[in-house]
């Protein structure tokens, strides 16, 4: 190997590792610059909240705030669950049964993150064509179960992590 | 007069600062610019753009130092600005209403240049700069309308921000880093007041590369032809233009002043009096009138992912417009049919308006898909092809000649549209 050979590839080896440290040192500024848009620390410190749900009574709903989103819990009557798992998966968009929307033993209590899931508005309750919720800003019509039936939004209203801490308390998160 | 000839500033002063750096040739070289005598009034409104963005600028300035960014306070900021702040109302008022106007006069400036064909070669570059301060002034003025934190800033953020949850996998990650928090809260808020403020200074930047690139080829004009600079068919910036761009600024301005100081709401949205709630959406949620044919997209589409890539593909494709024209011949004075067309395309624009503010049911929706179809039809298949297809009208050998020979010398006219 002439020695003009050797140079070139010592400065080749050169120039490759300086821009890979220097592409390494960027993306170590830049990430944190970026990161720090994510929620902080005081953000998710709000994520549980528990709700007194004794004085709810069989096919009213409450609203309560969770992470800046509302969250309804609605209480159901049985007629309002046999409706929801009455109807055939062939008829959701995104099917899903009434069953995995709700918890075991507790399936009057249907909880479920107030927004629709097109753009995000808060649908009202007891509207729409299947007697469940709508939401006013696109026209998406919920069922009793929160499930997507018509319009432009493309999933269920999100359930939530949720537990029952005792009979008359939810805590969500 | 002449721009060729090399400027020598006149005071020793002058030259001294000119050796190190070269103002006074630039401000000469603005001064002389060889401008097209022919130049209409819709070639005035460069000139009021400039307006709009330092008014926007100056008054924002001056509201930054009484609004104070933060969900709890800032509703009540703004009022107080409206209330207790020296001339705050008034203030305020032309900030709300300058951005209106300042998309009013940069839909006449588009328009103009899409009717002229500005955009063509050697214009391009021009032409994307501008798409570019147009895609910054959208993201400013939604973020300004949010500041307010009144009901429709607040519904309105969140309708726009889970724009972004449609793209796949990534899409929920996205919006939550966009927010900062897990719904539009205090940390968007202030991430946006802190965008509102930079974004602005952008546009001045690029306002600056947008006039540089203007002056490497040198402005188009109505009858869109090349023309020797300087010559017969030029005159120099100052006074001709500067005197004409004056008048009509003035002009501008009286609409402006009558907005501002006789009908300051009639662009804005009641809702925006009323705090924001996270809790409760307003039932009919619009945005600020020069979004609304895009909006009329978005929901013309029945499918989530859908509405938001028309939508954006709406603007996006006006990147492409200077290669789908295939068209040589720039102005539409000489083009019949691309004119028909061109006057089809204004209406169904305002027409995507204004079904845009109606309920997205019925006829409006319908109307809504036809537009949405047309608009796109207009530049991926209408463009290409009547520039291939068109017979287009002679054109003028120079701006002199039709102009001072009291009609066009149709002699003198250059029968091969081929080269212009």
């Amino acid at each position: 190997m002439s020695k003009e050979e050797k140079n070139v590839k010592r400065r080749d080896f050169l120039f490759t590792a300086s821009y890979t440290v220097g592409a390494v040192g960027l993306g170590a500024v830049v990430w944190p610059l970026i990161d720090q848009m994510n929620p902080d620390k005081a953000q998710q410190a709000l994520a549980t909240t528990e709700v007194d749900i004794s004085q709810v009574e069989p096919g009213k709903s409450i609203t309560v705030l969770w992470r800046g989103k509302p969250v309804f819990l609605k209480r159901r009557t049985q007629d309002e669950i046999a409706e929801a798992r009455a109807v055939s998966m062939d008829d959701l968009p995104d099917p899903q049964k009434d069953e995995e929307r709700v918890k075991e033993g507790k399936d009057e209590w249907l909880v479920m993150l107030g927004v629709c899931t097109h753009l995000g508005c808060v649908p009202l309750k007891d509207k729409g064509d299947y007697k469940g919720w709508f939401c006013p800003c696109h026209g998406s019509h919920y069922d009793l179960s929160g499930r997507i039936r018509k319009g432009p939004a493309p999933k269920n209203m999100e359930i939530p992590k949720f537990e029952f801490v005792d009979n008359n308390t939810i805590k969500i998160g | 007069m002449s721009g060729h000839e090399e400027y020598k500033p006149k005071s020793k002063a002058g030259k001294w600062l000119n050796d190190r750096l070269p103002l006074l040739t630039l401000g000469a070289h603005l001064t002389d610019y060889p401008t097209p005598k022919n130049l209409n009034y819709w070639w005035t409104f460069g000139g009021i753009l400039t307006f709009c963005l330092l008014t926007q600028i100056i008054t924002g300035i001056v509201l930054a130092m009484h609004y104070v960014a933060h969900a709890d306070l800032a509703f009540a900021s703004v009022e107080h600005i409206m209330r207790d702040v020296n001339y705050g109302w008034l203030i305020r008022y032309i900030h709300s209403n300058g951005a209106s106007m300042f998309f009013l006069a940069v839909y006449i400036h588009i328009f103009r240049s899409l009717f002229y064909g500005s955009y063509k070669s050697p214009r391009e570059v021009i032409w994307i700069i501008g798409l570019m301060i147009y895609l910054l002034m959208m993201a400013a003025a939604f973020m300004g309308y949010v500041l307010p934190w009144g009901q429709m800033s607040f519904w309105g953020a969140t309708v726009i921000t889970n724009l972004f949850s449609a793209i796949p996998l990534v899409g929920d990650s996205i919006t939550t880093w966009l927010w900062g928090a897990y719904s539009v809260d205090n940390p968007t808020l202030t991430r946006f007041f802190s965008l509102h403020y930079l974004i602005p200074f952008l546009i001045l930047g690029l306002v600056v590369l947008h006039i540089w690139a203007l002056h490497v080829p040198g402005n188009n004009n109505p009858v869109g032809i090349d023309i020797k600079k300087p010559s017969k068919d030029t005159v120099p910036f100052h006074p001709y233009i500067t005197i004409k761009d004056a008048f009509a600024l003035l002009l501008f301005m009286i609409v402006f002043a009558g907005f501002v100081f006789f009908t300051p709401n009639v662009l804005g949205h009641s809702d925006n009096y009323i705090p924001a709630n996270p809790l409760v959406t307003p039932a009919h949620i619009v945005p600020e009138w020069y979004l609304l044919p895009f909006y009329a997209i978005l929901r013309s589409v029945p499918d989530k992912l859908g509405g938001v890539i028309l939508m954006f593909g709406a603007i996006f494709i006006l990147f492409v417009l200077p290669w789908l024209d295939t068209s040589k011949v720039r102005s539409a004075v000489f083009r019949p049919i691309y004119r028909q067309f061109y006057w089809i395309f204004v209406i169904d624009v305002l027409m995507l308006g204004y079904v845009g503010a109606m309920p997205a049911e019925g006829i409006y929706l319908v109307l809504a898909r036809v537009g949405t179809i047309y608009y796109f039809l207009h530049f991926i298949v209408v463009m290409p092809l009547v520039g291939l297809f068109e017979k287009t009208e002679p054109i003028p050998m120079s701006i002199s000649e039709p102009v001072l020979g009291g009609g066009a010398e149709l002699s003198l006219a250059k029968k091969d549209n081929g080269k212009i």
